[in-house]
């Protein structure tokens, strides 16, 4: 399976199975595109049909070109992962990442929260007690087995309203770190409202990354993302932001700082440029998770206009590339080399499997996402799991179960999407959200587009 | 190649062997919270 396409004046083949990426000329495009399909000698009459100026001896070496690609294994490499696949995703339940909801509360009122302002809808706010936090550690461990790295992500509502207790539970991680064998990762996302300087100092010596909220211009952000009276945030956060942000790099710590984008901005490219230019270097922007009542959701109208939105912001971010304006962004990176291998590539994202969320009172949910449907309750931390049946249905999640995904040619990128805006949007986890996955595949598309424009920056320069 | 610039030497079939060790960063641990992204995520052995 390939995936041919042209953007930005590049003409990029992509061989599926392979992950091997090409960069074409026009002849070749169009004869790649039907190689498979069509015998030799017609392939030829036609590229030479079609470009008249190019001798026939040189149509004849791209052709020859194609063939060797496909002899090394780089173009129309089969698919042969589908049972290794399958076999994966059913070996034992280990859980080794997780997010720890340590305040069910919040101070800020944004109007796409999916955590209903922090409350998911419970009935008042909640904060995570050290006691539950330090139960839940204790399971991951015990549930880790023989993975040795762990993520706890610190999540809410706005966990910086019970940040002593976060200290508690690095300071107890980090206790049993050698005694269990276990590396403990801490990561924790903030609106940045109560951030400070002990907040900041804290997190640069335990967090391996930060993700701090912000949703880019000014009236964009204080309309999306006001306190409970209404009143604006930009500006209180800004400026610890770019404190935290210039801490960390001199560190050489990773942050993020990360928003999301709504119907109110559908040129949310300059949301994101808006965020390098005031001197982010990690960038992640992401498409709202919205019922389609509301008038903010994204529709399945809005694509096009999204899809050229990713396409200003690639054509930027090739213009930026080795100055010092260049920044990166989330779903624009790709590494070519050290990539993922095919497993992590193809079983989904772990949710329910190899990763959970813990809510105050220590029930488990599949993730944060699915935290508050409490038909997704799977157990809790002081009794362990005790719904397998939804476990293995989430177990069952990857890109050969979804019958959309697996002729995708994204599939090795984008793993067979989100499994609670499938069912948010199908009713099932195994669904596609659509919007969504149209984005995915744009994003893909950009991300490897950069790439080829800047191995010709390269080669230029060279 | 005179026609075709290849812009990567890995090859995922060449992972099927030795990957799946699953010591790398969950996707939605990283900054998204809310897709699914692996492309951009990096193996643990290739750092
Ligand atoms: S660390 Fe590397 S080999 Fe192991 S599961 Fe992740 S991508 Fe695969
Ligand atoms: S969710 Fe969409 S983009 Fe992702 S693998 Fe499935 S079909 Fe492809
Ligand atoms: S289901 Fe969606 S939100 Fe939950 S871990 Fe997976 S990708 Fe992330």
């Amino acid at each position: 399976m390939i995936h041919q396409y042209k953007n930005n004046g590049y003409n990029i083949v992509l061989d599926v199975n392979s992950g091997a990426i090409h960069v074409v000329d026009d002849v070749t495009y169009d004869m790649i595109a039907e190689y498979e399909n069509t015998a030799m000698e017609q392939v030829i009459e036609n590229a030479a049909a079609k470009y008249p100026k190019i001798p026939r001896d040189e149509i004849r070496e791209a052709y020859d070109e194609i063939t060797s690609l496909k002899e090394e294994g780089a173009l129309f490499t089969p698919d042969e992962y589908e049972g290794r696949v399958i076999d994966y995703t059913k070996r034992p339940t280990v859980i080794k990442a997780m997010c720890l909801n340590v305040a069910h509360a919040c101070n800020l009122s944004c109007k796409y929260c999916f955590a209903d302002e922090g409350l998911y809808f419970g009935k008042k706010a909640e904060l995570m007690s050290f006691e539950v936090g330090k139960k839940a550690l204790d399971f991951l461990i015990a549930s880790s087995g023989n993975r040795v790295n762990l993520e706890v992500d610190f999540f809410g509502g706005e966990p910086t309203l019970n940040f002593d207790v976060v200290k508690e539970l690095v300071a107890y991680g980090r206790s049993r770190e050698e005694e269990s064998g276990k590396k403990f990762r801490f990561t924790f996302t903030t609106n940045g409202v109560l951030l400070n300087d002990d907040i900041m100092e804290f997190a640069n010596k335990e967090m391996d990354n930060v993700v701090l909220s912000i949703d880019g211009r000014k009236e964009i952000h204080d309309m999306m993302r006001p306190r409970h009276d209404g009143g604006p945030t930009y500006d209180t956060i800004v400026p610890k932001y770019q404190k935290f942000a210039k801490m960390r790099e001199e560190a050489g710590k990773q942050y993020y700082v990360r928003g999301t984008y709504t119907r109110n901005n559908l040129d949310f490219a300059k949301d994101i440029l808006h965020m390098a230019d005031l001197g982010f270097h990690e960038i992640s922007i992401e498409p709202v998770v919205a019922p389609p009542e509301e008038d903010y959701a994204l529709k399945t109208e809005d694509i096009p206009v999204l899809e050229e939105q990713y396409d200003v912001l690639a054509k930027e971010m090739v213009a930026r590339y080795k100055t010092d304006k260049e920044f990166t962004f989330f779903h624009f990176m790709i590494d070519l080399e050290g990539g993922p291998c095919v497993y992590k590539r193809l079983s989904g994202c772990g949710s329910g499997t190899e990763y959970v969320s813990v809510i105050p009172n220590g029930d488990i949910f599949p993730c944060h996402q699915f935290v508050g449907k409490p038909d997704f309750k799977i157990g809790n931390v002081f009794t362990g799991i005790d719904r397998e049946d939804i476990v293995t249905e989430f177990k069952g999640c990857n890109v050969y179960t979804r019958e959309k995904c697996r002729s995708c040619f994204a599939k090795f990128y984008c793993s067979g999407g989100c499994s609670a805006n499938a069912y948010n949007f199908t009713g099932n986890v195994r669904g596609v959200y659509d919007v969504g996955c149209a984005l995915e595949k744009k994003r893909v598309e950009c991300a490897i587009m950069i790439k080829a424009a800047q191995a010709a920056k390269d080669a230029q320069e060279a | 190649m005179k026609h075709v610039q290849t812009l990567n030497e890995k090859r995922l079939q060449n992972t099927v062997k030795k990957g799946g060790c699953g010591e790398c960063q969950t996707s939605c641990q990283s900054a998204c919270k809310t897709s699914c992204t692996v492309g951009n995520q990096t193996c643990e052995h290739a750092k």
